[in-house]
């Protein structure tokens, strides 16, 4: 038995689970999002990774980016490594692409702000 | 002189969905806000975990910031930035606002106002933290501006004092920008936190929450060099045998927030001792007519959802104001809540459809909420679980109720038998 509680949302369901063999018995999920997370949370757990880059803009020194879905857990400090060593040179907004698949995962690092277009 | 139906005060996101709010309801607005760019804390705040009541989606802060920014730039509303409210008076036809900004002073002419200023974090000055005044003391706000719109890190080594969201968001942020953080330290015996920030801020990077200890010393001359740390006996008192020295950096505060209400308490407007922000009826105006507070300048939200949501109630209703003679039944906590917000009800309107937002006083399991008209119980409805950090929002509507200004609704806990 393994209890550990749902970062979905607000919520924050505990969950148990009970592994028998391979199977997961979960409970105490008020949705099925607390289903879905406690099996990834069992096998692979997933993250989104929030930080900023810096930019060539003196008015702006750091822009907020994120990761466009979740990426394995333990790649968030290599993710951190190549955002920290990354410099935005073009101005650009919300949604934007920074850099493509970052440190070999599916996500895409995204401009989270607008500052650098207002 | 130019004249405003409805004029907000602060241009955060309660502010912003006041304004685009009262807009569509017709009012001609006036937005002031003291910062050069509108979206307030949000756009410091760039983990996500936003807007999930409301959209349905996890966003940042400036993510979610963003969509009402565009609303608001897409009706055309009218915004001042970088310009302070210095005064308020009333006059016959209406307020009469000063403010202050790069063009210097001007006034305008109101006939509501809207009260969204937000809080303010509660600073060292106000938890009695005893020794020197070195730098490397910040509130978990001020390093979050350091570090997510400055690109500065204001510290390599730091302690927590205090388990409030921000300061686990940034042990967190801290974390991953490379600095150690050696633990957090809650006076109370459980944490003032939501849960999942427990787990996805702390526990996630082995970071210690100590509960029940304390931060009772700094050291350093002009920097911080470390912390002395106890424990707490149940009246919170440090235990002397307890007390240890923690080499660090910085001391990071995240001690509490309280609503921002200097320009309420200027006009006289009263406030509740529970929530520290006005008090108001179901359309959230104050007891003041034509003033009308929201959002984290109401009472201290957790989830900016509830925030937008309070903005709307104001905006809409600003925009609808007429003078008329209110009366009031009031609402009241009573065993197991700490606050309920509003705390009364217009009997005078005829509409007293209302969203409670409320908080218990300790965490419960298994409990039955009540509300009482005049120590009748009018309604009932079970929680699994209440935890004080987690802010409750029940609409309900006592319409029907024929509520006169001499009743007394209140709010209860009932301890189910086991």
């Amino acid at each position: 038995m393994k209890e550990m509680v749902c970062i979905v949302c607000p919520n924050g369901c505990l969950l148990h689970i009970d592994t028998d063999g391979n199977d997961l018995k979960i409970s105490g999920q008020k949705c099925k999002k607390g289903l879905a997370f406690a099996k990834t949370e069992m096998t692979a757990p997933m993250r989104t990774v929030c930080s900023t880059v810096k930019t060539a803009f003196k008015d702006v020194p750091v822009l907020p980016v994120r990761t466009d879905r979740e990426i394995p857990k333990e790649k968030i400090f290599s993710v951190m490594a190549a955002l920290n060593s990354f410099v935005l040179q073009e101005r650009c907004g919300i949604g934007e692409v920074l850099i493509e698949k970052i440190c070999g995962t599916d996500a895409d690092i995204i401009a989270t702000s607008n500052i650098l277009k207002e | 002189m130019k004249q405003y139906d409805v004029t907000v005060i602060g241009g955060g996101p309660a502010g912003l969905a006041a304004a685009v709010e009262a807009h569509k309801n017709g009012a001609k607005v006036l937005l002031v806000e003291r910062e050069a760019r509108l979206g307030g804390i949000l756009k410091q705040c760039i983990h996500d975990g936003f807007g999930l009541v409301r959209f349905g989606e996890k966003l940042t802060g400036p993510e979610y910031a963003q969509r009402f920014m565009q609303e608001f730039k897409d009706l055309q509303i009218e915004a001042s930035t970088l310009t302070f409210v210095t005064k308020i008076e009333r006059s016959s036809e209406g307020f009469l606002l000063t403010l202050v900004n790069r063009e210097g002073l001007s006034k305008i002419l109101s006939q509501t106002i809207i009260l969204a200023t937000g809080c303010r974090e509660r600073t060292a000055k106000q938890v009695f933290i005893h020794g020197t005044r070195p730098a490397g003391v910040f509130t978990a706000g001020t390093a979050q501006n350091f570090v997510n719109l400055c690109g500065c890190m204001p510290t390599k080594k730091c302690v927590i004092l205090g388990s409030g969201d921000i300061g686990l968001i940034m042990a967190r942020r801290l974390t991953l920008e490379g600095a150690q953080v050696l633990g957090v330290y809650e006076i109370q015996p459980t944490p003032s936190g939501l849960t999942r920030n427990i787990h996805q801020c702390l526990y996630d990077y082995d970071i210690p929450l100590h509960l029940s200890h304390t931060v009772t010393r700094v050291f350093g001359h002009d920097r911080l060099t470390g912390v002395e740390v106890a424990q707490v006996d149940d009246n919170k008192r440090p235990i002397e045998e307890t007390k240890q020295f923690i080499e660090c950096d910085a001391l990071i505060l995240s001690v509490g927030l309280i609503p921002e209400n200097e320009i309420a308490e200027n006009l006289g407007i009263q406030t509740d001792p529970h929530t520290k922000g006005p008090f108001c009826d179901q359309n959230l105006q104050t007891l003041h007519d034509g003033i009308f507070s929201c959002g984290n300048a109401l009472h201290v939200n957790d989830l900016v959802d509830y925030v937008s949501e309070s903005g709307e109630t104001a905006g809409r209703n600003a925009a609808k104001w007429k003078r008329f003679n209110r009366s009031f039944a009031s609402i009241e906590p009573s065993d197991g809540i700490s606050y309920v917000v509003p705390q009364r009800i217009n009997v005078a309107d005829e509409n007293m459809n209302t969203i409670l937002y409320f908080r218990s006083a300790k965490v419960f399991d298994k409990v039955t909420l009540q509300i009482l008209i005049n120590e009748k119980c009018v309604f009932e409805k079970k929680y699994n679980h209440l935890r004080p950090p987690e802010m409750e929002r029940l609409p309900f509507d006592f319409t029907a109720f024929g509520l006169k200004n001499t009743d007394t609704v209140k709010l209860l806990i009932k301890e189910d038998a086991q």
